[in-house]
């Protein structure tokens, strides 16, 4: 670990987690930034280095951790000459809760309140798939009832909806576009109050757990969702006429924070970033889970990785996920919506009157959990940020050992001075809308 | 429950012959493999790691490392699920590998000795696993040699102990309360 200097005004409290001044920073510092990359030789960053302006000609600035546009508490620093960025970090941790510290005094059954509250815009992907791996965990994973899985695939395509439409009303307050984000907020609250009417909550919703989920759906549920999915098809056609036609909004974004795939697959980014560089991977095509092979949708990429092609992706995406819940509306089966092992089930209350086992049981369930043989597993789902992993490892106890949630907006967000590079300040702030990181997960 | 079963799609799946897979994973790599709920496991020294890596990514497809984390078995007997000529060392770091071509998955875990608590670094390999491993260090001491920029990166810069280390307690930050002479 280097050692914090204090001479200099540009560092603050988070010491060597921030961005080195620039005299400071030699040829290591650029490889790490873009040589590793783009696979550059040694002396080629170091040529590059030569190339540099001096100190003198340049500033660091912090933008965040309370910028609007930095959409909760990320902190850019920037390296500025002129406008135009040279350097960036994100500085990140300022919403770091220990969650997955958490996680390991948690029961598999109070596992999904706990990740359900890091990526607050998508938390029924958090609740799923940690569901999965504990199921996976405990070999039951083939055994959940189809009600259970198509009802959770449908809560997830809701979900992304309702994610996508955050996206596209942050995005359009990025770039100035106010009235988009009245639009964007409007058409996701009606999708929240969806979600409320089935899960009970309109965020944090703790509905999908191991095992099925917490509840049947409840009545009026399939007019509930007809009349979203009318609400929403002709107003995803106004946002187009609105923005994607736009010729100042395609000016702010055409060609702005590109990437092309190979540094994509370098950086490990997923999702909207990876597929606007022309690769269809997709986690519900490529590595299907729930049934999401028996359903038809297409993974929408892009062609020039830019800003523009992750909006217009996450835009069509939004479309993609209402065919497929009208396909779920058709498809969805009669049956139990969780499993009927009494391992995983408490009993069902009826019992629970006349049965002192089940009162016991019940009991037991809700207060010790149950038993999770032992070993380790890694399952992995396609969030709206892309691909979100839980990888949990369990001693046989009821905890988990070890709970890892590998976030999406993690890896992401360390793709942003790649993306940033090169470019104006203003630009930025499109750059960072288009990455959509949400620091919840980030942080965890 | 049987309706369930006749619709859910599973019953074709095939038993996975979990040990057979591995024998052929170990003749196939060079390093000892097991197999994990039908997830394939690799279990590389330190010293193969980087090596390693370097030919699944150049060499048999697994071109994304999607994830680098670790465990403090601290509190957890061995064997815990290693093959038999792997010595278990309090850490472990956890790499996770994707093929995009074949869409398969490949786990690598690497046993780290509490005595000297480091592992190479994978950012030559994948760039990408720059913050990860920034975080492994973060959360449990482990100092990845040849990494460019290992500091902190979600716990404040003076932040004392690796708080997802087994013996660093849940509630760390001592409560006070007004008059009391010892606060803990």
């Amino acid at each position: 670990m280097t050692s914090v200097s204090t001479d200099d005004t540009a560092r603050t409290y988070e010491g060597s987690q921030e961005l080195t001044p620039r005299k400071g920073a030699g040829a290591a510092e650029l490889m790490r930034e873009v040589g590793s990359v783009l696979r550059m030789s040694e002396a080629e960053v170091a040529a590059l280095a030569d190339d540099q302006p001096t100190e003198d000609q340049t500033m660091i600035l912090n933008m965040g951790p309370q910028h609007p546009s930095t959409h909760g508490v990320l902190r850019l620093m920037l390296e500025l000459e002129g406008e135009t960025v040279l350097r960036s970090k994100p500085v990140i941790g300022y919403l770091h809760t220990g969650m997955e510290k958490t996680g390991e005094t948690l029961t598999y059954l109070q596992g999904p309140t706990n990740v359900t509250r890091m990526d607050y815009a998508s938390p029924l992907f958090n609740e799923l798939v940690f569901s999965l791996a504990t199921e996976t965990l405990l070999g039951i994973d083939g055994d959940i009832p189809a009600r259970a899985q198509w009802i959770r695939m449908l809560l997830c395509e809701l979900n992304r909806m309702s994610s996508h439409l955050l996206f596209l009303a942050t995005n359009g307050l990025d770039l100035g576009a106010v009235s988009m984000m009245l639009f964007g907020w409007r058409e996701r609250e009606e999708t929240l109050r969806l979600l409320e009417m089935i899960t009970g909550l309109r965020m944090n919703h703790n509905f999908i757990r191991p095992g099925g989920v917490a509840a049947d759906l409840p009545d009026g549920w399939r007019d509930g969702v007809l009349r979203v999915l009318d609400l929403c098809s002709p107003r995803l056609d106004e946002y187009d006429e609105l923005l994607t036609g736009q010729p100042i909004f395609r000016a702010r974004l055409q060609g702005v924070g590109v990437i092309t795939t190979d540094e994509a697959i370098a950086l490990g980014a997923t999702g909207p970033i990876l597929r606007s560089t022309g690769l269809p991977w997709d986690l519900r095509k490529d590595m299907p889970y729930l049934f999401y092979d028996q359903v038809e949708f297409a993974a929408v990429v892009g062609s020039y990785g830019d800003a523009f092609d992750r909006y217009a992706i996450r835009l069509n995406e939004v479309r993609e996920s209402m065919a497929i819940v009208r396909q779920i509306l058709d498809a969805l089966p009669a049956g139990d919506y969780r499993i009927q092992d009494r391992k995983v089930t408490p009993p069902p209350r009826a019992r629970i009157d006349e049965s002192m086992e089940a009162l016991i049981h019940h009991f037991k369930i809700f207060t010790e959990g149950f038993k999770v043989p032992e070993g380790e597993v890694y399952c992995a789902v396609e969030s709206p940020r892309g691909e979100l992993g839980c990888y949990l490892v369990s001693d046989g106890s009821g905890v988990p050992y070890r709970m890892r949630i590998r976030g999406p907006s993690f890896v992401n967000v360390q793709a942003l001075p790649h993306m940033l590079r090169g470019g104006l300040i203003a630009d930025a702030v499109a750059v960072i809308s288009s990455v959509d990181p949400i620091m919840g997960e980030t942080d965890r | 429950m049987s309706d369930a079963e006749a619709t859910s799609g599973f019953e074709d799946e095939p038993v996975v012959d979990e040990a057979g897979a591995a024998a052929e994973a170990q003749t196939r790599f060079g390093v000892p493999a097991t197999s994990s709920r039908g997830q394939q496991v690799l279990h590389p020294t330190r010293d193969q790691l980087v090596d390693l890596v370097r030919t699944l990514r150049d060499d048999e497809g697994y071109r994304v490392c999607i994830d680098v984390t670790a465990v403090d078995y601290l509190a957890y007997e061995a064997p815990r699920g290693l093959p038999p000529d792997v010595g278990p060392e309090r850490f472990e770091v956890v790499v996770g590998l994707l093929a995009l071509d074949s869409h398969e998955r490949l786990r690598l875990r690497v046993q780290v000795p509490a005595a000297d608590a480091t592992c190479p670094s994978l950012f030559d390999v994948h760039p990408g696993t720059e913050g990860l491993e920034r975080e492994v260090y973060d959360m449990f001491g482990i100092e990845f040699t040849g990494h460019p920029d290992l500091s902190r990166i979600l716990m404040p810069e003076d932040w004392d102990g690796f708080p997802l280390r087994k013996d660093h307690p849940v509630g760390a930050i001592p409560v006070q309360f007004k008059g009391v002479q010892d606060a803990r």
